[in-house]
């Protein structure tokens, strides 16, 4: 049982990781590609940079986590 | 340009540490993800803090609670702790309420003296919720030790994590009552386990949080997380789920109008995110080792936080 709990934290940390590195580096893509542009957005169609704005952050947490379980699911079935 | 003590957003035009906004989106994120709350009494301050302009600071807060709400929700789902039916229909509550009271503080800045009405009520509902809260989870604790010291319950609750334990009140006779209100129509939330509650009731007390939220700004999750409980006889888990469920519903709505409003700053909010929604995974699976009463008492110091300020607020002029 113990065992079993410890697994299921270790699993929750490295998905944690992963799922870490994967917001920062979708942050560094935003910041790279989208940063100028959405500045300008804000300035010239505020509707448009609200949905934009919108996006982005639900993005972060619902596609990140899906490749997190994705990766997670493919790392199980080579290991299985 | 991009280092650790400063990094500027074009948007806002503001400087600010990125270091230190993760590390405040992940102190949120945990207590977002453990309580249920969008934490909008902690991360406005905390932008306000480094310089950033109030109308930023409110805008940018909701649009990372709604990214942090999300990976939240997920979790909890995963949890069996939402209830989507249940938040569906609160979600239409809080954004009539939101509305209301965004035009009722209107109303009262027309009237003259609008500051010191709100911080009076508002400190006198923070006030009376934490000592509500330590009362009844006081003495919920104190049935449970009685129940344990006469062996029941221990059949029950063995074996069983702590979140599957049943999430007994001691105010479950007032929320009987209240279920009991023959208003038709009534509806059952299976999931929560509720057999059967009018609508009304569920309306009005997602519009009451709603209220405060336009009123008072941020989610109001501090009213409405021991609303669910008490009220609506929702366990604590169930609505911790639910209630971030429904942010991020309203806090979506209020992003949008805060951005075409032009107070939203995405880059900030991304930042913030980072952290948050590390925390927020953190803070969702942190519910399933704590019983209700434990996480109701845990609860305490947030309104309490939320009443600091605003008396803050209220003796310097300063808006935190």
């Amino acid at each position: 049982m113990k065992s079993d709990a410890r697994k299921a934290l270790i699993s929750f940390a490295i998905e944690l990781v992963v799922y870490g590195i994967l917001v920062v580096v979708y942050f560094f893509l935003v910041l790279h590609f989208l940063a100028n542009w959405l500045a300008h957005l804000d300035k010239e169609s505020i509707r448009l940079y609200a949905l934009v704005s919108i996006g982005l952050i639900i993005g972060q947490a619902v596609v990140l986590e899906s490749i997190t379980t994705f990766i997670f699911r493919v790392l199980r079935g080579r290991s299985e | 340009m991009i280092t650790l003590l400063a990094m500027h957003f074009p948007i806002s035009n503001t400087d600010i540490s990125p270091v230190y906004l993760v590390v405040i989106g992940f102190l949120i994120g945990i207590l977002g993800g453990f309580f249920g709350v969008g934490g909008s009494f902690i991360a406005g301050p905390a932008l306000r803090a480094v310089g950033m302009h109030w109308n930023y600071a409110v805008g940018t807060d909701l649009a990372h609670i709604v990214g942090k709400s999300v990976v939240a929700a997920k979790r909890h789902r995963a949890l069996g702790n939402v209830d989507l039916r249940l938040g569906l229909i609160m979600a239409l509550g809080t954004i009539g309420g939101a509305e209301c009271g965004a035009q009722l503080i209107q109303l009262l800045k027309r009237q003259g003296n609008v500051d010191f009405v709100v911080s009076i009520i508002s400190i006198v509902i923070y006030v009376s919720i934490s000592t509500f809260m330590v009362l009844e989870s006081w003495k919920t604790r104190q049935l449970q030790k009685k129940q344990a010291g006469s062996g029941q319950g221990k059949a029950k609750t063995k074996g069983k994590s702590k979140s599957s334990e049943k999430d007994v009140s001691s105010f479950d006779n007032v929320t009987k009552a209240i279920q009991g209100i023959p208003v038709w129509p009534m509806i059952s939330l299976p999931t929560s386990g509720v057999k059967s509650i009018s609508l009304w009731v569920i309306i009005i007390v997602s519009f009451i949080g709603g209220l405060f939220s336009g009123f008072l700004g941020g989610g109001a999750g501090y009213i409405r997380m021991p609303m669910m409980v008490y009220v609506l006889g929702i366990p604590t888990h169930l609505a911790v789920g639910t209630d971030l469920f429904e942010i991020i519903i309203s806090a979506s709505y209020g992003t949008f109008s805060h951005a075409i409003k032009g107070n939203v700053d995405i880059l900030i909010a991304l930042v913030m995110n980072t952290g948050a929604a590390i925390g927020a995974q953190i803070g969702a699976i942190l519910t399933q080792y704590f019983a209700g009463p434990k996480i109701r008492l845990f609860f305490v110091p947030l309104p309490l936080i939320g009443a600091a300020i605003v008396l803050y607020t209220l003796f310097t002029g300063q808006k935190l």
